[in-house]
């Protein structure tokens, strides 16, 4: 990601009146800012505030200071919905972007037959909506008139089972993949297409093939797309929420109400009324996702530098 | 359009490669991946009830029944449907034109104003980049409620009028498309910077700001977590939440099934939004690439 002294590079030379101070901006950036400090300053620190409180039947709200959160930090439901996104993490995102890359390579290759095609069928998906995609996958997963229960009729038995409690975290993760692998192609086939013709002129000079240009060439020029792609996929993990909500009513008993940390948390408010301890598991969660997204970004500009 | 993306290369390679069809049948067959799941929605959207459970998933039945099921779907339980989908447009013209609008503002303004602040604005809202909306969906939600805002289109729209990434995309593409000789100019013309901006500055960002409107559509249009928490009274539904609705009253007690619905729904939930990414395309296609220049 673009950090501000680049832009700060990118700015015009100040004029004679440098050290006048100019307000000028704040005309356009004022009203973002007033409904961003509403819809999104505001409920962090109001999240912040409930945290350190609980309400208990008798005695009522009470200042508890860190107790909500050490709570959450020795809950075992929240460490079990935890390791579900952690292994989701680490299993579909590579799959994810390593297919999105793929696709990528392939249609900015010029060797492919209707690119334009496969660029726009590819990113369909996206534009699906998440519940859309759910129903509709949940359908072709199930028993009644899916197209699995087609397969299983054709093989002769109960084979495929997308709703076993081994094959669940599959299932969620194919439906992921299904959505989003066309719009990473498109961020990685948008960063392709930025790269200047006279590379590729200098590496055919240097009789360089196709292997060594996506080695030596593209790769480099893909780190920041990669990069952007990789925290984007990683926040979009953690807070796995539609997919197995979605599909809890088809499989009850796999799914818990607290598979994964964004549902526990959900599930705390909704069902259970305690939105004190609710805000902990939020903001604990926020943390550990910024955490990681920020290490990515710093080991992702670092390598960079090399 | 005279003012796209920024010097990108023509060819793309200086002598044109042979086409491979190895490589054509691999992607054929991610494409099929990606298209039928909606090719049995289309199937299936087009079945009876009873048909969807007697006939082949991936084939039609005898019984064409697509009109009928989308007749049905506008009339079920006096239309509520036509109302979640007015409610989806509502959410989607006021959210995301809202969001658009602010974020182009913001984002010019970071680009071409050097102001006391900028450097806070900046760590703020690249910060905001690593919050999802839906971790702070409970927040929000309790905040809201304590406002009164539940059970108001409020509550979908304001938090849909936040878009940090649509920013960060103008304020990228702000630096190379608009030269800040023409903003002299004008200056020197006295024109006021909002009115530079809204007759000039405007037209030069067009292919950005149709790429930020569209991932903004499809973020409101998509929306499902905030809705679901902040409506308790179906009136206010967007289609998501309606027709997942739909689909949960087919367990339970006083099971009623009607999945026929639900599918024909999803199809119709489905196509306008896909509409806009298809004819709109050149726009957006062209603004992506401007955005990952600088990445």
């Amino acid at each position: 990601m673009t950090t501000p002294s680049i832009a700060e590079a990118q700015l015009p030379p100040s004029s004679a009146r440098k050290d006048r101070r100019d307000w000028r901006g704040w005309i356009f950036v004022g009203p973002f800012l007033v409904v961003f400090a509403f819809a999104f300053l505001a409920p962090v620190a109001y999240a912040l505030y409930l945290s350190v409180f609980r309400t208990r039947l008798v005695g009522g709200t009470s200042f508890v200071g860190l107790d909500n959160y050490i709570g959450v930090l020795s809950d075992g439901q929240f460490w079990e919905g935890f390791l579900h996104v952690a292994l989701f993490l680490v299993v579909q995102v590579p799959i994810m972007l390593i297919l999105a890359l793929i696709a990528a390579l392939a249609i900015d290759s010029a060797r492919l037959y209707a690119s334009g095609f496969f660029r726009i069928v590819l990113f369909l998906p996206y534009a699906v909506p998440a519940v859309v995609a759910v129903l509709m996958w949940g359908f072709m997963y199930g028993d009644n008139f899916g197209l699995v229960s087609n397969l299983n009729d054709l093989i002769g038995a109960k084979v495929i089972t997308p709703f076993a409690r081994d094959w669940i975290l599959a299932s969620i993760g194919n439906i992921v993949t299904w959505q989003f692998v066309g719009y990473n192609m498109l961020i990685f086939y948008s960063a392709l297409r930025t790269i200047p013709g006279e590379l590729y002129e200098a590496a055919e000079l240097d009789g360089a093939g196709s292997f060594r240009v996506i080695r030596s060439i593209k790769l480099p020029a893909l780190r920041g797309a990669i990069v952007i792609a990789t925290i984007f996929s990683i926040i979009g993990s953690f807070q796995l929420f539609n997919e197995p909500n979605i599909l809890k009513p088809l499989a009850p008993n796999v799914i818990t109400t607290f598979f994964t940390p964004n549902m526990y948390a959900y599930n705390l408010s909704f069902a259970g009324q305690q939105y004190n301890y609710s805000a902990a598991v939020a903001i604990v969660m926020g943390v550990i996702t910024a955490v990681i997204a920020y290490v990515v970004q710093l080991r992702g500009s670092r390598k960079e530098e090399l | 359009m005279a003012t796209t993306a920024p010097a990108r290369r023509k060819a793309h390679n200086p002598r044109n490669p042979r086409k491979s069809v190895a490589l054509t049948v691999m992607l054929s067959i991610f494409a099929l991946y990606s298209v039928i799941p909606l090719f049995w929605l289309v199937v299936n959207a087009s079945k009876t009830q009873a048909g969807l459970f007697s006939s082949f998933g991936l084939w039609f039945d005898g019984d064409f029944a697509l009109f009928q099921n989308i007749a049905e779907t506008f009339t079920y339980r006096d239309g509520i449907f036509v109302r979640w989908f007015a409610n989806t447009l509502l959410y989607v013209v006021v959210g995301a034109g809202g969001a658009t609008l602010l974020a182009t503002l913001a984002g010019y303004g970071l680009a071409k104003y050097r102001f006391p602040g900028r450097r806070a604005v900046f760590a703020v809202v690249l910060g905001a980049i690593a919050i999802p909306g839906t971790a702070l969906a409970v927040p929000t939600f309790l905040l809201f409620s304590q406002l009164g805002l539940t059970n108001t289109p409020w509550a979908i729209i304001i938090p849909s009028l936040i878009s940090p990434f649509g920013l960060y995309l103008i304020w990228v593409y702000t630096i190379d498309a608009v030269p800040t000789e023409i903003l002299e100019a004008a200056r020197m013309d006295g024109a006021s910077e909002l009115r530079t901006f809204f007759t000039i500055s405007i037209k030069l960002l067009s292919p950005g700001i149709v790429t930020v409107l569209l991932f903004t559509v499809v973020a409101t249009w998509n929306n499902y977590f905030l809705p679901l928490i902040m409506l308790s009274d179906p009136t206010w539904y967007p289609l998501t939440v309606g027709l997942n609705q739909w689909n949960a009253q087919a367990t339970g007690v006083a099971a009623q099934p009607i999945y026929n619905l639900v599918l024909a729904g999803s199809l119709i939930t489905v196509i306008p939004i896909v509409l806009a990414f298809l004819v709109l395309q050149r726009y957006w296609q062209s603004g992506l690439s401007a955005g990952s220049v600088k990445q």
